[in-house]
């Protein structure tokens, strides 16, 4: 049934349907072209609702591919006879587990909602909505790939739309951020360029003659081809590595490196202290819809990698390692904490916010257990959620007054009532309070990383303490007190603004009373994941599983 | 699912609906929110008291546990199937405390309504009250450590939107912002003691914790590496720390005189009779795995609040400043009664206390009032209405509002006859019997209590002779004071009514027998290992062989059973002795109580009504103690330089470092490539193609030579030639020669 409905390849590259149409329409005709951008986002969620629906929680994905779900694999690049480089194989191979459909799901919404926010864009609005397409498909391309080639492919594509949305549209230093965020990150793929070419020199695979279950042979010999291949699935099977390549063996200096480059490109991402100072810039610039997808997707892509990547790849390093990335985890969440409280622009307290949440993401993954891992993945949804919702909220702010400054308000609590009441709940969503489903993966991801790491997770407890204290402190600054004199024309939210943010404040409150939905969706896969790091790392102590 | 459960769902329900109904209804509901708010939340009441008379009326009916799944972990690797549950724990206390929250609940709705009339954000007042209500019934009928702390959580969130409830004002958003951080600080060592009882059980559920503990501790249960039996203590002691926050004990007790600037209604039902108890329930909820060090650091805890708490009361000017300084006093003695092992009678405490301090707070609420109104009369908005000293002689005035008052007073001071006493005295001799028994610096425990005695009665009875009594400090005022409407007496009269001693048991004299301390609340059993217990045994008893102690936690082990197995356990040797002792007690703990209170009214008398002067020159004689007395022993002060001001220099520190150092490195790299790529640049340029333009330039110079040859005249080649036979002649010349 699956197999005919090829919805992964639907819902990555509909969007080029969109582009098309777009490129059709005349450029005056801005309500035609947000229409088709938003009618496109709409029918990916749409999409995304049915694989949410038909996605089966007990099946463990991770390194089985037959236990992934709308798997998609057909054959796209073969080349036999290259000499040293052998025979290579790159299959197109889409499919989802535990570990990427709430990613999928993450996308669509945040696409969605990022299309409404993108009404607001005044300036050649028509190449705006094809960049902001090509960069949907660049991302739910990147959840979607099993083929580490055509991730890597998907990884790069979302790089480009993403430079020209901060460099065209943005704010005054648009240039900078832009140029920074592009350098930034091509620096982290470069690494990831390289391992990818060691790996695919580590593997090798028989292929099946398609439609039988006959193995490709040699012409010649008649003795089985073998043929290199970029299959993360592939790559996950320690044993399948073949002998005397860079990356066999354990524990190898080789691997080490191996795993530096891949983490690397991913910590950029993330992002992970000190590799972060391009994100409060490209924040800070970027248009609020850009903002939101920025947060929103975009750094999930980073711990996604690493979960997926790292891990899989590269388990007995990870573990060796991972003192360092709960140490990582904690830096990230006090010093992220502590350089929001020290803003005085709303977005870049946002940002740094982002910052110091996703080093809960780090600290969970760092506790390699089930709980801990759990609750990185669930922060990954939870906080894609609540921070499109606070960038959303900056962009109201925004496109009223054309400031961002703290210190310039005060008493908008009477003066924009709604606004202040979806505020409130972003706020108390991101400090952590209960019935907000931010406070339950942070609390999975203590209970992990309390088991492995207690003094880093003891020590983290200050960021709960410190967001508490900054997110209040704006509170009281932008809201409490009387309205000034300049301000007491400003209008509440819009209908149009409520449409993008109801429903994540719906999202977030649901999800915080009632976590079933979307926490049985991965526990099967996290499971999965915890077993097979631990028993696919051989050098290090067993004692880190509880 | 039992009967009992169902209906306090629907008594937790209750509230949360009304918050829901009004807080997306405000403008339509404006001020008729209550129209919604009080029935259900007479509903919600008469519910908990069908539940509270069933349970406590029920012999042999010890616990009611009801759980449902909520979030499955799956099979966990190396665990086995994780879930965290829904549960409920419906036992007497948990049903005495559904009546008392609420009851009082109830009785601030009604107050409110004249409180709170002509508010312009009416409807939003009501909602919050139910879902601080709906909170509080949560921590109440929670039947695990997850479920509490997130109640515990939404309580703090609640108390938070109440408190800034005027928000215009720069008191109430400074105020609830700090109550919100400092409830956080303890939070946090709150969770971590969470973790770290997980971390060993992997269960949340209070039955399931005591049986594993009860059973043994497990080699493996360590914190940062101590040993089992401190890991215990610790963990007890950082639950101690929510505790703390939440009922503002010392050190962290700075937010709650800060939060009188909510309504005050609001410092009734929250800030005195329930959410700040919440600490007192927790404790007394995880007593059974308070170790005897724990013990005894609560029990000193809760006496140094106590008194430290009493001190700055007594200097206090503001009418509402005094009952929280009263109310932060009080808290420590329930506190310290749970730490010196009498947790039945702190649990009574909280209770009585519940019922006069709410009766205070509505009465200072039902004062303040009427002073508003009188000032606005005279038109006068400079005086502070909530001054005791601008007050006096407004008992002929209003006297609902004085009677009621005066008998919470003499709840307060623990004089015969009222609820006070009695739990006031159990108390003093559960404080008595461990200070005697477990000696050293607990000695000093019911010394203190009896200290706090005096001063409580010092204070309440200065603030009933200076608000109520003698001559008014502004005439004018006086005159116009008048008493309030119907809606503010009536639940004063009901919460005096329950002051009384006699819903407490038939003996005014003694609580020992009565119902609430024979039938209806029992100090729990401990769980702890005998080892950490507190070192004192009944006379004549014999200790079991120690060879049990620290097991390793194994398959060995089974999960508690199913059932209210924890809750039947006898009582520990230790407790025994403990509670042999208070008995012998009672009576001298009755007179030294009694004495001490009679003492503080015989000093207020003096210094307040029959020689003023006095408690002038005094105030002189000792100005700085006075002046660090008014001020909080300047913890504020101390706190702001020490927390406050060095969290935001470092905040500042650290964004300077990622704007200037960490992005600067990186703004230098990028300098750094720039200058790189001009260096290759100008190496290109200069370097590279000078090579090549020096090449080209050479050919293009040797050509030039070589085209001045080629003249195109003949005698010039002719010329050539000849040269050219000429040398080449010579060279053959000198070559044939040679050889």
């Amino acid at each position: 049934m699956i197999a005919e409905f090829r919805v992964l390849t639907f819902i990555t590259f509909f969007p080029l349907v969109g582009m098309l149409a777009t490129a059709f329409v005349p450029r005056q005709q801005v309500r035609w072209i947000r229409a088709i951008t938003v009618g496109v986002t709409l029918v990916q969620l749409a999409l995304a609702i049915y694989i949410w629906a038909n996605f089966n929680g007990s099946l463990a994905g991770i390194n089985d591919p037959k236990s992934f779900q709308f798997v998609e694999r057909l054959p796209w690049i073969r080349l036999s006879g290259l000499g040293v480089f052998g025979n290579l194989t790159i299959d197109y191979f889409m499919g989802l587990d535990g570990l990427s459909v709430t990613m999928v799901l993450l996308t669509a919404i945040i696409a969605a909602v990022g299309a409404i926010a993108s009404f607001s864009i005044q300036r050649n609005i028509k190449g705006y909505f094809l960049m902001y397409l090509l960069l949907d498909i660049g991302i739910m391309g990147t959840f979607c790939a099993l083929d580490f080639f055509l991730f890597y492919i998907f990884w790069e594509l979302m790089l480009l739309p993403m430079y020209f949305l901060i460099g065209i549209w943005g704010g005054a230093r648009r240039e900078y951020a832009a140029m920074k965020f592009f350098l930034y990150t091509l620096l982290g793929s470069i690494f990831m360029l390289l391992v990818m070419i060691g790996l695919y020199f580590s593997n090798e695979v028989m292929l099946l003659i398609p439609g039988t279950h006959e193995v490709l042979r040699n012409p010649m010999t008649h003795r089985p081809e073998l043929y290199h291949t970029f299959s993360m699935l592939r790559m996950m099977d320690p044993r399948a590595f073949v002998a005397g390549s860079i990356f066999s063996g354990a524990g190898t200096a080789w691997r080490y490196a191996g795993f530096f480059g891949l983490f690397f490109a991913f910590a950029v991402k993330i992002p992970m202290v000190p590799f972060h100072t391009w994100l409060p810039d490209a924040h800070v610039e970027a248009p609020t819809a850009i903002s939101v997808i920025l947060a929103g997707v975009l750094l999930k892509m980073g711990a996604y990698g690493i979960l997926r990547l790292s891990l899989g790849i590269f388990p007995e390093i990870a573990v060796a390692l991972s003192w360092y990335m709960a140490m990582f985890g904690f830096i990230n969440i006090v010093y992220g904490a502590l350089c929001a409280m020290a803003q005085s622009d709303f977005k870049r307290l946002i940002a740094y916010s982002s910052i110091s949440h996703m080093g809960y993401v780090l600290l969970g993954i760092a506790s390699l257990n089930a709980q801990g891992m759990l609750g990185a993945v669930f922060q990954m949804f939870n906080h894609g959620i609540v921070t499109a919702m606070l960038f959303l909220l900056v962009g109201v702010l925004y496109d009223r007054t054309q400031t961002r400054g703290v210190l310039e308000f005060g008493g908008l609590a009477n003066q924009m009532p709604r606004y202040f009441a979806l505020v409130v709940i972003a706020f108390f969503a991101a400090l952590g309070l209960p019935a907000f489903s931010m406070f339950l993966s942070e609390a999975f991801v203590f209970l992990g990383s309390f088991q492995t790491w207690q003094t880093w997770t003891i020590a983290s407890a200050v960021g709960m303490i410190l967001t508490a204290a900054y997110f209040l402190l704006t509170l009281q600054r932008m809201f409490f007190g009387t309205v000034p004199e300049r301000w007491n024309q400003l209008t509440d939210v819009t209908p149009r603004e409520l449409v993008s943010l109801v429903p994540l404040a719906a999202i977030v409150i649901a999800v915080g009373i009632y976590p079933g939905p979307i926490v049985d969706l991965m526990t099967t896969s996290v499971n999965a994941l915890v077993s097979i790091v631990h028993t696919n790392a051989p050098l290090t102590k067993a004692a880190l599983l509880p | 699912m039992d009967q009992l459960i169902l209906l306090s769902l629907v008594a937790l329900g209750l509230p949360l609906l009304v918050f829901l109904l009004v807080i997306f209804n405000q403008r339509a509901l404006a001020d008729r929110a209550h129209l919604i708010a009080l029935p259900a939340m007479a509903f919600s009441s008469a519910l908990a008291c069908y539940v509270a008379w069933i349970k406590v009326r029920t012999p042999g009916l010890l616990a009611i546990e009801w759980s449902a799944d909520w979030i499955r972990f799956g099979n966990v690797p190396g665990l086995g199937p994780l879930v965290i549950r829904h549960s409920i724990l419906l036992d007497n206390m948990t049903a005495i405390l559904l009546v008392v929250v609420t009851g009082v609940s109830l009785l601030v709705h009604v107050f409110s309504i004249g409180y709170m009339r002509k508010d312009t954000r009416y409807a939003r007042y009501f909602a919050f009250l139910g879902l601080f209500t709906f909170a509080m019934l949560g921590v109440v009928l929670a039947g695990n450590l997850f479920q509490l702390y997130m109640f515990w959580e939404l309580v703090g969130f609640s108390s938070y939107s109440l408190i800034a409830h005027w928000y215009e004002r720069h008191g109430p958003q400074y105020a609830s912002k700090k109550a919100f951080i400092v409830n956080r600080i303890g939070d946090a060592f709150f969770f971590i003691g969470i973790l770290l009882l997980f971390s060993e059980f992997r269960t949340f559920e209070f039955r399931e914790i005591f049986g594993y503990i009860e059973q043994g501790l497990p080699l493996s249960f360590s914190m940062l590496g101590l040993a089992p039996e401190t890991t215990l203590t610790i963990a007890g002691l950082l639950i101690f720390c929510g505790a703390v926050a939440k009922s503002a004990q010392f050190p962290l007790h700075v937010w709650l005189p800060d939060a009188m600037e909510g309504p005050t209604p609001v410092s009734a039902l929250i800030h005195a009779a329930t959410m700040v108890a919440a600490g007192v329930y927790l404790m007394a909820r995880l007593f059974p795995i308070l170790t005897g060090n724990a013990m005894l650091i609560v029990a000193l805890t809760g006496a140094f609040t106590s008194v430290l708490a009493a001190t700055i009361a007594i200097t206090q000017r503001d009418i509402k400043r005094v009952l929280a300084y009263s109310t932060v006093s009080q808290l420590g003695l329930m506190i310290m009664s749970i730490g010196s092992g009498a947790v039945a009678a702190g649990f009574f405490h909280l209770v009585t206390h519940a019922v006069f301090k709410a009766c205070l707070f509505l009465g200072a609420g039902s004062v303040i009032h009427a002073m508003h109104r009188a000032l606005h009369d005279l038109h006068d908005h400079e005086t502070d209405a909530q001054d005791i000293h601008n007050m006096g002689g407004l008992f002929r005035r209003m006297p609902v509002t004085g009677w009621t008052y005066l008998v919470a007073t003499l709840a307060i001071t623990g004089l015969p006859l009222t609820a006070g006493f009695l739990s006031k005295d159990e108390i003093l001799a559960g404080s008595m019997a461990y200070g005697g028994l477990q000696q050293g610096i607990a000695l000093a425990i019911p010394w203190i209590g009896l200290a706090v005695t005096l001063l409580t009665a010092l204070y309440m009875w200065r603030q009933v002779f200076l608000v109520f009594f003698g001559n008014p400090a502004r005439p004018a005022v006086q005159e116009k004071i008048r008493e309030s409407p119907y809606v503010m007496t009536v639940p004063l009269v009901a919460l005096a009514v329950f002051c009384v001693w006699f819903w407490f048991g038939r003996n005014p004299l003694s609580a020992e027998h009565g119902w609430f301390l024979s039938k209806w609340v029992k100090t729990p059993a401990s769980v702890v290992p005998p080892q950490t217990a507190p070192p004192f045994r009944p006379a004549g008893y014999v200790p079991p062989p120690q060879e049990f102690a620290s097991q390793p936690f194994g398959a060995a082990i089974t999960p508690p059973q199913e059932g209210a197995h924890v809750w039947e356990l006898p009582p520990m040797p230790h407790q025994v002795a403990l509670e042999r002792a208070r008995v012998a007690n009672t009576g001298m703990a009755e007179g030294a109580a009694l004495g001490s209170a009679l003492a503080g009214f015989l000093f207020a008398f003096v210094l307040f009504v029959w020689r003023p002067s006095w408690s002038a020159s005094l105030r002189r004689a000792f100005r700085p103690f006075y002046n660090a007395s008014q001020r909080g022993w300047y913890l504020d002060a101390i706190y702001d330089f020490i927390v406050v001001d060095t969290v935001m220099l470092t905040a500042r520190v650290t964004a300077w470092f990622d704007r200037r150092i960490l992005d600067g490195f990186v703004n230098l790299a990028a300098r750094a490539t720039v200058l790189l790529a001009h260096i290759t640049g100008w190496f290109d340029k200069y370097v590279i193609d000078g090579i090549v333009t020096l090449t080209g330039a050479t050919v293009q110079f040797l050509g030039l030579m070589a085209r001045s040859v080629q003249t195109g005249r003949v005698q010039t080649y002719l010329a050539w030639v000849v040269a050219a036979v000429v040398v080449a002649l010579v060279v053959l010349r000198f070559a044939l020669f040679h050889s």
